[in-house]
């Protein structure tokens, strides 16, 4: 990786970084926030997903860890806020290890594997609901103090500035992974698991490391989730909706790519508050163009927003 | 400790409701045996037909047994539409595209229902939903019977339309050799919407034996789907045998489980199993070795 390679990556969270500043009311900075969130959870798919061909079912597995983690270590073990978004991250990669440990080991892909990680979610979704350390059904509450030790800011747009600084630097990571001999080996295991192997590839730890790797991202989406709506409950942390909307983010905006995850968040996200101002209070109806444009882009246009770009002769996507 | 006689009744009960889970089960397991794909939207396809049952007591105050006339024929033709005009065109036949777009499918339909009937639970009310039938000393509830009953019909049914006849052996041909079977003349496309068709017909049985002592609403089925997964995995992929049994053997554990250890604690134990079988042996009880 040279330094040319950081310029895109960098320009595009240092235009993110100077949104807050431009005036937007309450209810858009939210808007921002959350689509900073959802932008990270699925550059995490991606990586396991778009690089590495494993479609996961389950990534609200690595969100919720890291979100309970950060939550019970400041509540219950008087962790600081900083450190606990560390180990939030950490604990997160420690689940993926040991969701791909199993995995892989058994030669899991494809279906198997998005109904394996799926299952997982599941169990750690009940176990959650009913265990105390989680607040059981009740959930557990972070107490509002204002600080930068406490990562809670009393005015919202230094919170979206950091969430755009994680953001920013899971582009880097992404960008880095790139140009490494790791992400060329996932690209080969992807592309075909048996010729990477002939050729030396060691398959299993290739996986290991893209499970654990996009877990830690999608970990600390999950860090930071906890740590902007300070609640947190078993169907928030594990409940399907993170799964799916990663995955959609990420498949919309363009497997495998650099920004896809970032395009993907923020025109799906875009996309569904204006369905959902137009469609008045109905449930549901964002959900479903949400549903449509997954089918619509895995039919006509395999490569997302960003190969579509591509297509009509836009440089930036891939590039 | 319990008395033999109510684990007998709860174990036979478990039994009865596994073979509802069977019947579930059944449709996804076909659909994975012939076109080696995981239909990911079978939970909301039952959904929807849970819904028409519903539908057809509410507004033509149909007895929900007879309401299969209807909704058989019904979700055959959704089943089959979904397949010929959405998930086969749009996922090429690609593993992954079909998962992500039967995902997607599952999602639009689940939050098409809730936006056209909103999140509240529906039930239907009968007169025999709490009947009990005497067995000797056993008391069992009358739906769970008819529930067997009516799931061993629709197995055999099933072996019956998959050996006896020719769109049966025309689905077989498709499943061993799908180049083979159009190069005799075998329409393939066709082939696998009427897979489809049969498959999700099951659903409307299942959703019929269901609705007298269940409720619905749009995220019923996706509770389902994992417990349908889990006794497709169980029994083997695609094995039809494999399904029945392992339909029977869920419902029996979900039921055992439930009494010793309460309803939440039951759930789990499914999502274990289903992890330990993925994990130690993929192929299931009765699939063939890869």
């Amino acid at each position: 990786m040279t330094s040319r390679d950081l310029i895109a990556p960098l320009a595009v969270a240092a235009v993110f970084c100077v949104i807050p500043f431009l005036g937007l009311d309450g209810a858009l900075l939210n808007l921002l926030i959350f689509m900073m969130i959802i932008a990270l959870a699925a550059q995490g798919w991606n990586i396991l997903g778009g690089f590495g061909g494993l479609a996961s079912f389950g990534h609200a597995a690595f969100f919720g860890t890291g979100a309970y983690a950060t939550a019970i270590l400041q509540t219950k073990a008087g962790l600081g806020a900083w450190p606990s978004l560390a180990l939030g991250v950490a604990l997160g990669a420690a689940v993926g290890a040991f969701i791909g440990f199993l995995s892989f080991r058994s030669g899991l892909r494809g279906s198997y594997f998005a109904l394996i990680t799926l299952a997982f979610a599941e169990v750690l979704r009940i176990a959650s609901n009913s265990a105390e350390i989680t607040g059981g059904a009740a959930g557990i509450l972070i107490r509002l103090d204002y600080g930068f030790w406490n990562l809670q800011f009393e005015d919202r747009r230094w919170f979206a500035v950091l969430a755009v600084i994680c953001v920013g630097l899971s582009l880097v990571l992404v960008r880095w992974m790139e140009r490494a001999r790791f992400g060329a080996r996932l690209i080969a295991v992807r592309e075909n698991e048996e010729a990477a192997k002939a050729l030396g590839v060691d398959v299993f730890r290739v996986k290991m490391g893209a499970i654990t790797l996009s877990a830690a991202v999608t970990g600390l989406a999950g860090a930071l989730y906890a740590q902007n709506y300070l609640f947190l409950d078993a169907q928030v942390a594990y409940g399907s909706w993170i799964s799916i909307e990663a995955l959609f983010a990420a498949i919309v905006g363009g497997l495998g790519t650099l920004f896809g995850p970032l395009i993907g968040a923020v025109v799906l996200l875009g996309v569904g508050e204006i369905t959902k101002s137009l469609a008045g209070g109905v449930p549901g109806v964002d959900l479903v163009v949400f549903g449509a444009l997954l089918i619509l882009t895995v039919a006509f246009a395999p490569g997302g927003l960003s190969g579509l770009a591509q297509r009509l002769g836009f440089k930036g996507g891939r590039a | 400790m319990y008395s033999p006689l109510i684990v007998a009744e709860a174990l036979l009960n478990g039994l009865m409701l596994g073979a509802v889970y069977a019947l579930v089960a059944l449709g996804l397991t076909l659909v994975y045996g012939v076109l080696h794909i995981v239909n990911f939207a079978h939970g909301a396809f039952l959904t929807v037909a849970m819904f028409g049952v519903w539908l057809a007591w509410d507004r033509l105050g149909m007895d929900p047994y007879l309401s299969m006339v209807l909704l058989v024929p019904a979700m055959g033709a959704l089943g089959y539409a979904a397949q010929r005009w959405i998930i086969g065109p749009a996922s090429r036949g690609a593993d992954n595209s079909i998962l992500l777009v039967t995902l997607g499918l599952s999602i639009v339909i689940q939050n098409g229902l809730l936006a056209l009937f909103s999140s509240d639970t529906r039930t239907i009310d009968t007169d025999y939903a709490f009947q009990v039938v005497e067995v000797g000393p056993l008391l069992l509830s009358f739906p769970r019977v008819v529930g067997l009953g009516a799931a061993l019909v629709t197995a055999v049914a099933l072996w019956v339309i998959l050996n006896r006849t020719d769109i049966g052996r025309a689905i077989r041909a498709v499943a061993k050799e799908k180049l083979g079977a159009s190069l005799v003349g075998i329409d393939v496309a066709h082939v696998y919407a009427v897979t489809f068709a049969i498959g999700s017909a099951c659903l409307g049985v299942a959703a019929a034996l269901l609705m007298p002592v269940f409720y619905v609403e749009p995220n019923t089925g996706a509770a389902f789907v994992l417990v349908a997964f889990t006794i497709v995995v169980l029994g083997g992929m695609g094995s039809v045998t494999g399904a029945l049994v392992g339909g029977l053997l869920i419902g029996v554990v979900e039921s055992a489980s439930s009494l010793w250890f309460g309803d939440s604690l039951g759930q789990i134990g499914i999502f274990l199993i289903f992890i330990a079988v993925l994990l130690i042996r993929p192929t299931g009880l009765f699939g063939a070795r890869q």
